[in-house]
Parts: C-alpha cells; sequence; structure tokens
C-alpha cells in the first residue's frame, strides 16, 4: 500500500524510477550495456550500434505518435536531414563530431517544426498527410541540391574523430553511441514527469479538454514535432558515421514504416516500448537472413525472398499488434513480470 | 525555345488522361472514407494488386481479355472483403488513427506479397486496347490515354448513377452521414463498410489495370496512390465531385510540369499543392467542413 | 517552513461572471437568441431548461469554444469575448464537460495534475533534466494536489488508476479535482450529477456546497435534477430554444408559469421532481 502523506514518499513516488525492481532491471540493463563489447564480434558490435541508433529514432517518433498522438509518415526524412547535416559539416569544414551531431538534431528540429506549423490549421490525421507531403519535397531537396547533399551520389562521411581517436569500427563508435542512447531515453523518460509531457499526452488524449485547461495546442504540437525530429536528427547522423555515406537512398519511405512498426509493436506510448520496438525490429531482419542462410541447402535462392518476407512480416506486425495486442511488446513485458511477480499463487 | 501551343494541348490532353485514372482511383478512397471514415493510405497499393491480378489472369493465364478483367474485378472484390473483414472492421470502434496505421501496414504486407508473387521486375501487361492513336483537331494524343480516359469516364458514370438510384448507393450515403440513424432504419451498416471495401477495392483494380495498361506494371505502382492522395485531399475527402476535378487538374498540371519543367518536379508541384491547401482549406475545395461537437 | 508545504492554499478570490446579449446560431439553429446572466461572486447560479434549451451552447459560449454572433463575456467586469479558450484557465475559468472529457489513457493523478499547467512554468529544457526548477515544481505541485484535491475529494484510494476503468461517477467527479486543480474563481460545471443514483448524486451535491464553502469560488452550472438545483443554487436562470424565460430565486422560479409551461410543454413539470427529489415510482 502506497501511502502519500509523508513528502519523502510523494519524492519516491515521483521518482525515475519509482520501485526497487525497476531499479535493479535498469543497473542490469546498464552493466550489459557496459559489459556487451567483451562479446569481441565485429558483427554484434555492428548490430548493436544499429540497434541503439534506432532505439533513439524510435523514443523521438514515440514522443511524436505514442505520447502526442501525431502520425508522421516522414521519420526517416528527419533522420536523412540529421545524416546529410553530419555528412556536410565534417566533410566540408572538419567540425567536431559533437557539435555535428547537436547540429543534425537542431537541423532537423528545425525543419520538423516547420513541418509542424500546418497543425495551426489542421488536425488529426490531415497532420500525417502534410509529413508526407514534407518527406516528398525533402527527397526532392536531397536529390537535387547538388551542391550541398552531392545530388544522386551523395556524400561520404568522414571517420568520427574524438580527442585524435578514430571511431573507424563499430566497436570504437560503441562507445559513442551507448552514452548517447542512454542519456536521449533518460531524457525522453524525465520529459513525461512534468507538465511538458503531460500535455502531450493531453493532446493525444482529448485535445478539447487540453484547450479548457490552458494548454495551447498549437505550442505543444509544434514542440513535439520539433523534439521528435532532433532525436531523428541525432540517430540519423549517428547512422551516417556508421555507415560512412549517405545518398538519397539511405532513408526510403519504407524507413518511415520501420519505425512506425518498431513503436507500434514495441507498445506506443510507453519508454521501454520504444525500446523493445527497435530492438525486435532490428533484429527481425537479421534473423531472416539467417533463416534463409540456413534453408539454402532446400532452397537455393531462398535469399531473392528476402525483401518480400521482410515487408510483409513488417506490415502483418503492424496490423497484428494494432488488432491483438495495442499496447505491444511493452504490456506483454508487464504482464510476464506481474505473472512471476504473483507465482505461486501470491497476491 | 518557344512552347509550342501544339504540344501545350497534347501534353494537356494527355494529362487528362492520366488525370481521369487519378480520379478513377480517388472515387475509390472515397467510397471508402464516405462509408467507413477510414484513411485508406494503402489505396495505390490495391491499385497496384488489381494490375497483377489482371496480369496473372490475361498474361500467366493467357485468358481472353472479356475475362479477365471480371475475373480480376471479382477478385479484388474479394480481396478488398477481406481487408475490411479481418484488419479494417476489427478497429473501426478505437480511434481512427489505429486504423489508418493498420493501412500503412497494408500497404508494406500488399507490396511484399507483390513481390514475393512475381519480383519486383517491372512487367508489360498483354496489349488489349486499339493502337490506333486517336487525333483531335492536329493534337495526337496516343491511343492507351484516349481509351483508358473514356473507359474511365464510363466507370465513374456508372458509379455516380449507381450511388444517386439504386438502393445499395443509398444506404452507403446514409451511413456515411449518420450511422446510428443508419443502422436505426435498418440498414445493415456492418454490411455497407464490407460493400464499400469490395467496391472500392474493384474500383482501384480497374484503374490499376489502366494505368497498367499504360504505363506497364511493377511493385513500385503504388506510388501512384501519392498523387491520388493528393487529389482527394484537394477535393475533399469525403467528395466524389472533388476527386473527379481534382483528378483531373492534378493529372493535368503533373503532366505540365514533367513536361515542360522535368519530371522530377511533378510530385514537388503536387505535393506543394497539397501543403497550401492542407493550410489553406483543410478540408478541400468540396469536402465537408465538420463543427466539433462537444 | 519545507518549499514542498507552502502555508496555506492558494485561495483566489471569487469571481463575477457577466454575460450579456449573447446569441449563437448554427446553421438554421439559433441555439443561443441574445440571452443575460449574471452570476454573483460566491453564489451557486443554476442554469436550467429542458433539452436543447442551450445550456452546453452557453457554457461552450463562455468558456471560449464557441465563437458567439453577439455578446460579450465579461469576468469581474473584464470583457474577455475576444479571449481564447486555452487563455481562459489562467483567469480562472475552469469547468466540466455534460459529456465527460478526461484524459482516458491517463491515471487520476496525472489528470488532476494537468488541471495546473497553466500555472506551472517549466520549459522543455527543464523537462528534460528533471532538475531544479523542473523537479521543485512538480514536488510542489504534487504536494498541493494531494492536499487540496485528492484529500478533500476523498480520491486517495484510486489516484494511481487509469481514469478509463473508473465507473461514470467517479469519472466526474475526477472531472471536478481537474477543474479545482486549475485553481478557479469561477466553477462552470456542466451537468455535474447526471447518470448518478441518489448516494452519489448527495456526495457530489454536498462536494459542491463544500468546494463553495472552502474555495470561496463561484459556481455556475447545468443540471436536469430539479432536486438538487433547488436544493443548493442561490439563484436560477431559465432557457426554453435559446432564449432566458425566467430568473430568480429557486422559489420564484420554480413558481413562473412561462418555466411550468416550458417544462409540460417537453420533458417534465420542475415542480414535481423538486419536490419528489426523484422521478415519481422509484422508492427513495
Ligand atoms: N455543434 C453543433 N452543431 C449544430 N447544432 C448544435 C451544435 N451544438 C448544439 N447544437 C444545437 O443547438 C441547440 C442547443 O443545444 P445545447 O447542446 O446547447 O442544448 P442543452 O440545453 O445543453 O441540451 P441538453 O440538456 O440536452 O444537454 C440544439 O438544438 C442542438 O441541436
Ligand atoms: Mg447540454
Amino acid at each position: 500500500m502506497r501511502v502519500g502523506t509523508a513528502k519523502e514518499s510523494y519524492a519516491a513516488d515521483e521518482g525515475l524510477f519509482k520501485t526497487d525492481t525497476q531499479k535493479v532491471w535498469f543497473g542490469l540493463l546498464m552493466a550489459g550495456l557496459l559489459l556487451f563489447p567483451l562479446n569481441g564480434s565485429n558483427y554484434w558490435m555492428f548490430l548493436a550500434v544499429l540497434v541503439m541508433i534506432n532505439v533513439i529514432s524510435t523514443t523521438g517518433l514515440n514522443i511524436l505518435t505514442g505520447y502526442t498522438g501525431q502520425v508522421s509518415l516522414g521519420h526517416a526524412a528527419f533522420m536523412a536531414v540529421g545524416a546529410y547535416t553530419v555528412a556536410f559539416f565534417d566533410g566540408r569544414f572538419d567540425t567536431p563530431v559533437l557539435l555535428n551531431l547537436v547540429l543534425a538534431g537542431a537541423v532537423a528540429a528545425g525543419i520538423g517544426y516547420l513541418v509542424g506549423l500546418p497543425s495551426l490549421r489542421i488536425k488529426g490525421l490531415y497532420l500525417a498527410i502534410a509529413t508526407l507531403a514534407a518527406s516528398v519535397i525533402l527527397g526532392f531537396v536531397f536529390l537535387n541540391w547538388t551542391p550541398v547533399t552531392g545530388g544522386l551520389r551523395g556524400l561520404n562521411v568522414p571517420t568520427a574523430t574524438i580527442a585524435g581517436i578514430e571511431l573507424a569500427t563499430p566497436d570504437r563508435l560503441y562507445w559513442l553511441v551507448m552514452p548517447i542512447c542512454v542519456v536521449m531515453v533518460l531524457a525522453a523518460k524525465n520529459l513525461f514527469r512534468t507538465r511538458v509531457g503531460r500535455a502531450f499526452i493531453a493532446i493525444r488524449d482529448r485535445d478539447i479538454s487540453a484547450e479548457i485547461i490552458g494548454i495551447s495546442l498549437f505550442k505543444y504540437k509544434l514542440m513535439s514535432f520539433a523534439i521528435s525530429s532532433f532525436y531523428a536528427g541525432v540517430a540519423g547522423g549517428l547512422w551516417a558515421y556508421l555507415f560512412r555515406v549517405v545518398t538519397p537512398e539511405s532513408f526510403p519511405a519504407l524507413a518511415s514504416i520501420f519505425f512506425l512498426a518498431a513503436v507500434i509493436v514495441g507498445g506506443a506510448g510507453t519508454i521501454v516500448g520504444g525500446i523493445f520496438g527497435a530492438v525486435f525490429m532490428t533484429l527481425i531482419p537479421e534473423f531472416l537472413k539467417l533463416s534463409a542462410t540456413a534453408l539454402v541447402p532446400w532452397f537455393p535462392d531462398a535469399s531473392i525472398y528476402l525483401a518480400p518476407v521482410r515487408n510483409i512480416i513488417f506490415g502483418l506486425l503492424i496490423i497484428g499488434f494494432l488488432i491483438f495486442e495495442p499496447m505491444g511488446l511493452a504490456e506483454m513485458w508487464r504482464r510476464t513480470r506481474r505473472y512471476f511477480a504473483l507465482w505461486p499463487f501470491r497476491t | 525555345m518557344a512552347i509550342e501551343f501544339i504540344d501545350i494541348v497534347e501534353t494537356s490532353l494527355a494529362g487528362l488522361g492520366t488525370g481521369s485514372l487519378m480520379a478513377l482511383t480517388g472515387v475509390a478512397f472515397v467510397i471508402i472514407y464516405k462509408a467507413t471514415k477510414v484513411i485508406n493510405l494503402a489505396i495505390g497499393e490495391m491499385l497496384m494488386i488489381g494490375a497483377f491480378v489482371f496480369y496473372g489472369f490475361s498474361a500467366s493465364l493467357a485468358l481472353p481479355i472479356w475475362a479477365s478483367v471480371p475475373l480480376t474485378l471479382a477478385v479484388s472484390a474479394v480481396i478488398g472483403g477481406v481487408i475490411e473483414r479481418t484488419m479494417i472492421r476489427p478497429l473501426l470502434k478505437d480511434n481512427p488513427v489505429s486504423v489508418f496505421m493498420v493501412t500503412i501496414g497494408l500497404t508494406s504486407v500488399l507490396i511484399g506479397v507483390v513481390e514475393l508473387i512475381w519480383s519486383a521486375e517491372p512487367r508489360r501487361l498483354p496489349e488489349f486496347l486499339p493502337s490506333q492513336p486517336v487525333i483531335i483537331a492536329d493534337a495526337f494524343i496516343p491511343s492507351k490515354t484516349a481509351y483508358s480516359f473514356l473507359i474511365a469516364a464510363a466507370a465513374m458514370a456508372v458509379l455516380i448513377t449507381v450511388f444517386s438510384f439504386w438502393r445499395g448507393g443509398i444506404a452507403l450515403r446514409a451511413t456515411a452521414t449518420d450511422r446510428a440513424a443508419a443502422s436505426s432504419v435498418g440498414i445493415d451498416v456492418p454490411g455497407v463498410f464490407s460493400f464499400s471495401w469490395m467496391l472500392a477495392a474493384t474500383v482501384a483494380a480497374l484503374a490499376g489495370i489502366l494505368v497498367g495498361s499504360v504505363g506497364g506494371i511493377s511493385s513500385a505502382m503504388g506510388l501512384f496512390g501519392l498523387s491520388v492522395f493528393v487529389v482527394v485531399i484537394v477535393g475533399g475527402l469525403d467528395s466524389i465531385l472533388g476527386a473527379l476535378i481534382a483528378g483531373l487538374f492534378i493529372g493535368w498540371l503533373e503532366a505540365m510540369v514533367g513536361r515542360f519543367l522535368g519530371g522530377e518536379f511533378k510530385l514537388l508541384a503536387t505535393f506543394s499543392i497539397l501543403l497550401v491547401v492542407l493550410v489553406v482549406r483543410p478540408y478541400g475545395l468540396f469536402g465537408t467542413h465538420e463543427i466539433e461537437r462537444l | 517552513m519545507s518549499p514542498l508545504h507552502p502555508a496555506a492554499p492558494v485561495r483566489p478570490p471569487a469571481a463575477r461572471l457577466d454575460v450579456e446579449n449573447l446569441s449563437l446560431q448554427f446553421g438554421g439553429v439559433k441555439a443561443l437568441d441574445g440571452i443575460d446572466l449574471n452570476v454573483a461572486p460566491g453564489s451557486i447560479t443554476a442554469l436550467i431548461g429542458p433539452n436543447g434549451a442551450g445550456k452546453t451552447s452557453a457554457f461552450n459560449s463562455i468558456s471560449g469554444f464557441y465563437k458567439p454572433k453577439t455578446g460579450t463575456v465579461r469576468l469581474d467586469g473584464e470583457d474577455i469575448t475576444a479571449v481564447p479558450a486555452r487563455d481562459r484557465a489562467k483567469l480562472g475559468l475552469a469547468r466540466t464537460f455534460q459529456n465527460i472529457a478526461l484524459f482516458r489513457g491517463m491515471t487520476v493523478l496525472d489528470n488532476i495534475k494537468l488541471g495546473r499547467h497553466a500555472h506551472l512554468t517549466a520549459g522543455v529544457f527543464d523537462a528534460f533534466l528533471y532538475w531544479g526548477k523542473a523537479k521543485r515544481e512538480e514536488m510542489e505541485l504534487r504536494a498541493e494536489v494531494e492536499r487540496d484535491v485528492i484529500d478533500f475529494l476523498e480520491l486517495d484510494h484510486i489516484r494511481n488508476v487509469p481514469v478509463a476503468i473508473l465507473p461514470y461517477g467517479l469519472q466526474k467527479k475526477v472531472e471536478l479535482a481537474r477543474a479545482l486543480a486549475m485553481r478557479p474563481r469561477i466553477l462552470m460545471l456542466d451537468e455535474p450529477v447526471a447518470g448518478m443514483n441518489r448516494e452519489e448524486t448527495e456526495d457530489m451535491a454536498r462536494a459542491i456546497l463544500d468546494v463553495r464553502e472552502e474555495w470561496g469560488v463561484t459556481v455556475l452550472l447545468v443540471e436536469h435534477d430539479m432536486g438538487m438545483v433547488m436544493d443548493i443554487s442561490d439563484h436560477v436562470c431559465v432557457l426554453n430554444f435559446g432564449r432566458r424565460i425566467a430568473a430568480g430565486t429557486p422559489e420564484e422560479v420554480r413558481n413562473n408559469p412561462d418555466v411550468i409551461k416550458a417544462y409540460l410543454g417537453s420533458s417534465g413539470d420542475p415542480r414535481r421532481a423538486a419536490e419528489g427529489h426523484a422521478p415519481v415510482g422509484e422508492v427513495a
């Protein structure tokens, strides 16, 4: 029984992690992240970095879609903005890595803000269409603003270098991406402990009554757009350092669907949901690749079917989760934990 | 280089041809929106699957056209009904955002299915439209464009007649206006939902056959849906008339921009128009502006 | 003194509300046709009338959702007709809705906290860090909300429950709680006891009286339950077809022939409802 009279208990109740169990899980996760590089496999390190980049981006989309209720069909385009920003500044001016990443986030946030502007007049799914329009227009810019974006051929990205250390391989990049990922996810969690985050949720749940309690829909929708794009921008910047090249093909429209799927599958409107979703969705294609390789003795051209099967699975996951488990993996995880907490028959 | 008048006329006519197909697909979108209030992002992919089904009948099975077309339309109706029943209906009572996202998932599934069966290679449909070019005054119009325009126009004429006079069409309009009231006067509202998706899938498939016979088919042809999206936003999500007029307009605009500025400007132009319309007149030219009830 | 427990709750003085010549039209329907309404500071004023009389429309115009065709709304003499809905919250105009408008995905506590939104100041960067200002503000908020609202309305046992799973009566109460968290100077309640049973109704009526007593706010309410209206209000204003047909003390209004006619012509007789406190045929 939680008693809310003594002020100490409010402090605990308002904490980042409300229960000891949560603190333990967080400790375990941190320990895991610190120890993970010991596995020594380049493949796994690459995958870990990719997963964490996707966690950042998914968390960003989760803030906009899961928490604020605004569907974005252009999230990948904001990642592309971040990637191009990093490629441009690092390649052209050799500016420091962390500055480039902040710029990547800021430029993306600025454009996200612009895309959100129509929300002054339009609401609901019309806004989703505006994001679609924005991503088409951004795609046009990437392809045709050759002096800055390198046109069809794109831009090469220099190796990320911090304090003279070249982060050329995933196992080194890990130590850049991992702390950024942890900080950004915790920051997102903090956001929803305050009035700003509550205002986002209010807009999602009932925008009429949000207005009556004095929330400016316009201001907070724009803010949500900007924050979400900032996350995408930083993730895109890190992506650029990982893949070392950015072209108009780097972030196709399907990538936006990928992130929507991650939010839905993981659990819209919960921070752990974004993490689960990003991990799960990043690993699926890898798992499919492994299965295809394993099937080669029986089906020699199993790998041709990889891309279509992946598309079908992404789509079915979105549909299936929306219908059968709209709260996503996060909810399944919660149920599992509760099951074990009650086991055997404790109440 | 001066732009020749005849060039403008020919480009315009070709654009109206494409526009008629956008309008037809737009009508399919509007039918679904009217009946179920679902914004169907997968309309372009429904068009695509129709085109591929037709390819299956007419090329792979080498059936004659008079058999392939009705079979395609029938199969598409079934696909539309299955989609509605399995994916849309369970969520119709939920918020519109979920259903919208289901249609996003559907996009991905349909592309995957087509690539799985037919691969991502572009293909050509068998020739079935007369190949004699049509000449109006001095303007030369490719025959396929001209005939697909005529077929699309005929299809829309039939649809509009049906909506105005047939009982099912009236039931659909009643459901669009007020579900509860429609249901209380004995209209089978879930039936109307199913029917609207089946009809829309059929219409989209017909558009797919026409689009495919003009420009060939591929797993990327769902992109046509992007322009259709602009069409229905500009025309108003719930307005058949809006879809017709905006379809012709956007088709014409894309053709003109493509011809005189370059193909890469087509989508830029249409989507810029989309943004302007969204800001200036969010419910489109002919859409219903609903006052929110508290 | 700990910063978490400020000496006394902030109790802004009750406000006065004056509405003059308010008209509102939906297409051909004249929802409001030049109504006047004066709500004295610290009073409980009831706005009644048959279904479709325009009560909710009046509320929506006063709170800024609908833009009236003519008329002015004054809060403490200041013309607020042009102030957007969201800015009226800060002026102390708080309300509940006829169809509950809570944030369904959130807990009771978060819903109530949201009521204070306009009075908090933490920005997005404070929020990300949850440091200094944001943290202090959240702690104060929690303590105040617990003491002034949750304890007061006895919502302790459900503070962490998602509102969507609460029964109707409790949801209505949470909406009242959220409105109280807004530090209201005038509290507008649209049918606070609709759909409640007798016990819940009495509970809510007591809460409204307590709110007026302890918080010193002005209350304007719309209600069909004549028993409750006659019991707790100081002043009653009757609408019919968008016009004001009577205003005065409960006693005056009850005996006004126009009012009787309006009610007999539609849903029922206010006197009968008032005397029985419950619909005829129900055993109290
Ligand atoms: N958003 C709207 N659009 C069109 N007409 C409306 C709208 N809101 C209200 N009306 C109409 O205005 C009139 C007044 O409605 P209102 O909701 O204010 O009545 P009310 O007195 O609150 O009734 P009730 O007791 O049933 O709640 C009614 O005729 C109603 O149909
Ligand atoms: Mg009302």
